[in-house]
């Protein structure tokens, strides 16, 4: 087996010298009882073309040429070969954690780089190397909120991702921790300020809000920070789409950010592996979970970097560990390292303003279309929700004809929100790929008779 | 005393020093490294569109340098890290074995990396099918009934793995407060068991180091939910009374968890199922080859038997009776959703294809892996103390006790290893043997492998007895010295700052 | 080396009695087993505790040490100087390094405490086991 660096003369002289002469010998300590008898009932062997046949053809029954508008917690952005030829470097690919400092200086120097960034992006002024992901981070920072209030209340807005949402419940639960959910204005998009600080108490360890929020709406996140700071209770925010930071002002006033960094250059791989962040302000580093990179010295004074703060870790405290995480993201805050020292500054600055434009642009050529107008009214960055006069899941199913994959049917996440759809829309769609989804949708609405219910139906919505 | 294999120890290996700085040191303004196509709709003013309360012009601070000055940069940083394609990693229970590449050019493959979460099911028949396959592969190999792929890593399925017999427990009236852990086991075992909400009591080990079998009858009662026990253990030595655990257990109506860490002994050999485990995880990125790639991403898959289903994290994999598949998230009692989306699909396609390469024949994997850590064990055993004289599966424990009257420890001897051109191996775990040198050595090595090793390990000890300084010093080859760890720890610095 | 003056908890810590007024640190023994501390948690004054209580943490780069209360407090002073210079507590901790002061609420507590000589016999029982 070419994975396997022996002959069998080489396995027969080794187990001569241990004076033995099968394996099998060494598996004495198996009670009988407790072997398998017989050979795995498993697919293969398969040589290496075999397996990318195999695999090719797994591919093949997806969505390969389709065009796709979702978004949703996941976005198709600009990704470079460059980062990902410097990704399969063996000495990046093959290496383990940096425990042992010093033959792992180059994973811990680009995580030094990756954690200065993510402060840059989000306004913090410490970023951890990585979480798992955008939700697993949200639900971690409203434990670590709760750890530092010592209060057990936690006030997590509608307009969170839902799958983000239930993955807060799922740990909030575990721990028993009360979760309340606050609604969003159902003509802004916004979480309804009023409506959360009815919820915020003395008891409230945290107000938790995503922006821009799963509807696609920036939230006024100055505004639930002096809300929830009024009440002794932190602000965590949640963000889902990295690159409108590139447009849009950091969280500064938040205490702590969650924040999903599959944006900035991971492919979106049918959901994962992904990489999420937690950044917060220093005062709170030693109860935020995951490694840290920390820049120090040799004994001779040359700059170098090890694992820091590592107390608070499951291989020190055990059961007073902030988390239980061991191994983390790190390849793939690689790559998002990687990404942006390609992107830059500029090349960000454009990003953004390419899905400012592109996303404006569809929605204003949507509008166009008899009965569909944006549901929401506050600012959105590269996704919009769109009403039409008729069940987005119908309309979709003619744009598959077409082999477009159209705007994400909200219905199923808000019992409300029928016959509205999430357009997402980022620097790769092309002028003419918006004109077809457009062009498309307006001869379904024709076929479905749709064209003359206009207005009637829409008002009726609000 | 064998002679090292190559030259003078602080030749055998040495690590490129290139003065590199940090990415903003080389920034100027204006340089980038990519560009987009153009603008192809009407640019809009970003205060217009977003007002300006929400506009930023740019993000300050975000490298500004060329295309060729990150393939540099990136470059020369690798030069610094040690690697599976270099060398051996000695490192007990981490499962550092080659990673295969076909792995990574179909996990990029168009169609796959690809796709996104929410895209309609019909469309997705070619990534549920890999997840399915893959799911009967890791049944066939645990002997257990059920599974979930969701889980990132092995801490977050040893989690999801405590949940769901949490559940199962609160569904029959009493949740319980207790989960025993043995003092053997890896640190993520007992931080789990307090984030799932229970009391962690620790369980000896007997002299042979395994669990003590009179001192968990002791322990179990009605108010236990589960033993986290791994197997084989952290010595690397079979529980060959974890059949009679379980039986212990079930008998007070408590479960058996397995911490599948150490697979790698046991694929094809034995089956956790088989043998009275309830719930267990598996870490694809040691046993199943996915790369650690510094730290992650990996993918901790949770097993179950039956009884346990219902608990399962949503969404579920399933089939409809045309044989299409499709994810149930109606589930009533399960324990909850773990993460967005599925889990980590492109580690998930990894490990596939790792599996689909073996097939039946992992077995013989496992065997080398074995017939390796035995070999080092019959190598080294009369130059360094072996605190359980006992044949071993796939790890094998020896203790810094003889060196220790030359004032060295296993640390010491660690960093002199990076010497000799090798990753050192786990220092000071398991915390039932002080002064521990856990070393697993996998079946990606070869006869010269192994004997560079050995040769490197034997030279250390005869250093530890000749001269002791050379060792204390250690390492004196690698890019820098020893790093002052108190002083990043008192004032943390975790970010560049601008001058 | 244990000055003769204080007395001892089984879990390292000193205790000062001057008047009502008690001062609390953790001994030289736990101080050598910590290894170079980098962080101490300390609570703030007018805290209470009963005795066996956790009242703070010491931190070294590989271990994370509670602070038990050896007698019941409560807490009138805290040592300000540890947060910039938690090395203190590796350098002088019987005298700088004092963690906090306060009112003892019972001070027959002490009485279950060891005086120096039976400490310096429990610590060397210690270093035999190790």
């Amino acid at each position: 087996m070419r994975y396997l660096p022996k002959s069998n003369a080489e396995r027969r002289a080794i187990l001569s010298e241990l004076g033995l002469e099968s394996v099998e010998q060494l598996l004495q300590s198996i009670p009988e009882s407790c072997r398998l008898k017989r050979p795995l009932d498993v697919p293969g062997p398969l040589s290496e073309k075999e397996i990318i046949d195999y695999f090719r053809a797994r591919a093949s029954e997806n969505a390969a040429g389709y065009t796709s508008f979702l978004g949703a917690g996941v976005y198709n952005h600009l990704r470079s070969v460059v980062a990902d030829s410097l990704l399969q470097r063996g000495e990046f690919l093959t290496s383990y954690t940096p425990y042992q400092a010093e033959i792992s200086q180059g994973t811990l120097q680009a995580i030094f780089e990756f954690q200065t960034m993510m402060c840059q992006l989000t306004g913090q002024e410490v970023a951890n190397a990585s979480m798992y992901d955008g939700s697993t981070a949200a639900a971690e920072a409203a434990m670590m909120a709760v750890r530092l209030t010592n209060r057990r209340r936690i006030v997590v807005s509608r307009a969170l991702h839902p799958e983000y949402r239930q993955v807060v419940n799922t740990y909030a639960e575990h721990l028993h921790l009360e979760v309340v959910e606050a609604g969003f204005d159902g003509s802004t998009g916004q979480t309804d300020l009023a409506a959360t600080r009815g919820m915020v108490n003395d008891a409230t360890a945290a107000v938790v809000v995503q922006s821009p929020n799963f509807l696609g709406v920036l939230e006024p996140v100055p505004q639930f920070a002096e809300l929830a700071h009024g009440a002794g209770a932190l602000v965590v925010v949640a963000i889902a789409e990295a690159v409108a930071l590139g447009a849009v002002r950091a969280p500064a006033e938040a205490d702590i950010v969650a924040m999903e960094a599959q944006s900035l250059g991971l492919a979106p791989s049918f959901g994962g592996p992904f990489a999420g962040v937690i950044a917060t302000r220093e005062k709170f580093v030693r109860q935020m979970p995951g490694r840290l990179a920390g820049q120090t010295t040799d004994h001779e004074g040359r700059r170098g970097f090890v694992l820091t703060l590592a107390t608070r870790e499951q291989h020190i405290r055990r059961e007073k560990a902030t988390s239980n995480i061991c191994t983390n993201q790190a390849l793939c805050a690689l790559a998002v390292t990687m990404h942006l020292s390609l992107l830059g500054k500029e090349g960000l600055r454009e990003m953004a303003g390419q899905n400012l434009a592109k996303a404006r642009y569809a929605v204003a050529e949507f509008e166009k279309l008899p009965g569909v107008r944006r549901a929401f009214s506050g600012p959105f960055f590269n996704e919009a929700v769109l009403g039409f006069p008729c069940s987005v899941r119908i309309i979709n199913q003619e744009l598959l004809r077409d082999r477009i994959i159209g705007p994400l049917p909200l219905g199923p996440f808000f019992a409300e929100q029928t016959k509205r759809g999430l357009l997402c829309v980022t620097e790769l769609h092309s002028r003419q790929d918006i004109d077809r989804l457009v062009a498309a949708t307006r001869r379904a609405l024709d076929s479905l008779g749709m064209a003359s219910r206009e207005a009637v139906s829409t008002q009726a919505e609000r | 005393m064998a002679e090292p294999v190559n030259n003078a120890p602080s030749t055998a290996t040495r690590h490129v020093s290139l003065n590199e700085s940090l990415i903003f040191e080389k920034s100027a303004p204006g340089k980038r490294g990519m560009e987009l196509p153009p603008l192809d709709v009407p640019a809009v003013d970003g205060d217009s569109a977003l007002g300006s309360e929400f506009h930023r012009e740019a993000v300050d601070g975000l490298p500004e340098v060329s295309e060729i000055e990150v393939i540099r940069h990136f470059t020369r940083l690798s030069t610094w890290n040690y690697a599976i394609d270099l060398g051996m990693y000695p490192l007990g229970s981490c499962t550092m074995k080659y990673n295969p590449r076909v792995n990574e050019f179909v996990a990029r493959l168009e169609g796959l990396a690809t796709e996104h979460p929410l895209q309609p099911v019909e469309l997705s028949q070619g990534c549920l099918r890999i997840l399915r396959v893959l799911e009967r592969f890791l049944l066939e190999v645990t002997g257990m009934d059920a599974i979930t792929l969701q889980p990132c890593a092995g801490a977050q399925g040893e989690y999801a793995g405590i949940a769901i017999i949490r559940a199962y427990l609160e569904n029959q009236g009493n949740p319980r407060k207790k989960v025993l852990v043995p003092d053997s086991a890896h640190g993520t075992n007992p931080a789990t068991a307090v984030t799932a909400g229970y009391e962690v009591l620790n369980i000896r080990s007997d002299a042979s180091g395994r669990i003590d079998m009179s001192h968990l009858a002791e322990y179990v009662s009605d108010d236990v939910a589960a033993l986290m026990v791994t197997n084989p253990n952290t010595l690397g030595t079979f529980e060959k009374d974890i059949a009679q655990a379980a039986e212990l257990l079930h008998a007070k109506g408590a479960q058996l968890y397995m911490d599948g860490a150490n697979m790698n002994a046991l694929a094809g050999i034995a089956r956790p199922g088989d043998f009275g485990v309830d719930v267990m995880h598996m870490n694809l990125h040691k046993t199943f080859s996915t790369p650690h790639g510094g730290g992650g991403p990996g993918a901790g898959p949770v097993a179950i038997k039956k009884h346990l289903e219902p608990f399962l994290p949503i969404p579920v994999l399933a089939e409809k009776a045309d044989g299409s598949l499709f994810w149930e998230a109606n589930r009533p009692k399960t324990i909850g959703r773990l993460r967005a989306f599925y889990g980590n699909f492109g580690v998930l396609v990894r490990a596939l294809a790792y599996a689909l390469a073996y097939g039946p024949g992992m077995v013989e994997a496992t065997r080398d892996a074995i017939l390796n850590a035995n070999y080092i064990r019959k190598k080294l055993e009369d130059v360094y103390d072996l605190p359980y004289n006992q044949p071993c599966m796939h790890e094998v424990v020896f203790s810094d006790a003889r060196q220790k009257k030359n004032g060295l420890n296993t640390m010491d001897i660690a960093k002199r290893l990076i010497d000799y051109g090798f990753h050192p191996y786990t220092t000071a775990f398991p915390l039932i043997v002080p002064g521990a040198l856990m070393i697993e050595p996998t079946e990606s090595e070869s006869r010269e492998e192994l004997d560079r090793f050995v040769a490197a390990m034997r030279a250390i000890a005869a250093e530890a007895e000749q001269s002791p300084e050379l060792v204390k010093t250690a390492p004196h080859s690698a890019r820098v010295g020893r790093l002052d760890e108190v002083g990043a720890a008192r004032k943390p610095v975790l970010r560049w700052k601008p001058r | 080396m244990y000055p003769t003056n204080y007395k001892y908890s089984q879990e390292h810590e000193w205790v000062l009695l001057e008047g009502q007024t008690v001062t609390i640190g953790i001994t030289d023994y736990a101080q050598q087993s910590l290894g170079d501390v980098v962080f101490v948690e300390l609570p703030k004054p007018g805290a209470k505790f009963s005795a066996g209580q956790t009242l703070g943490t010491v931190e070294s780069v590989k271990a994370v040490s509670e602070i038990y209360s050896p007698i019941s407090i409560e807490v009138t002073e805290v040592n300000g100087t540890l947060a910039n210079a938690p090395e203190t507590i590796n350098k002088d901790p019987h005298g700088a390094a004092w963690l906090i002061k306060g009112r003892a609420s019972n001070t027959g507590e002490l009485a279950k405490l060891m005086d120096a000589k039976a400490y310096e016999a429990f610590v060397a029982e210690k270093a035999k086991e190790a």
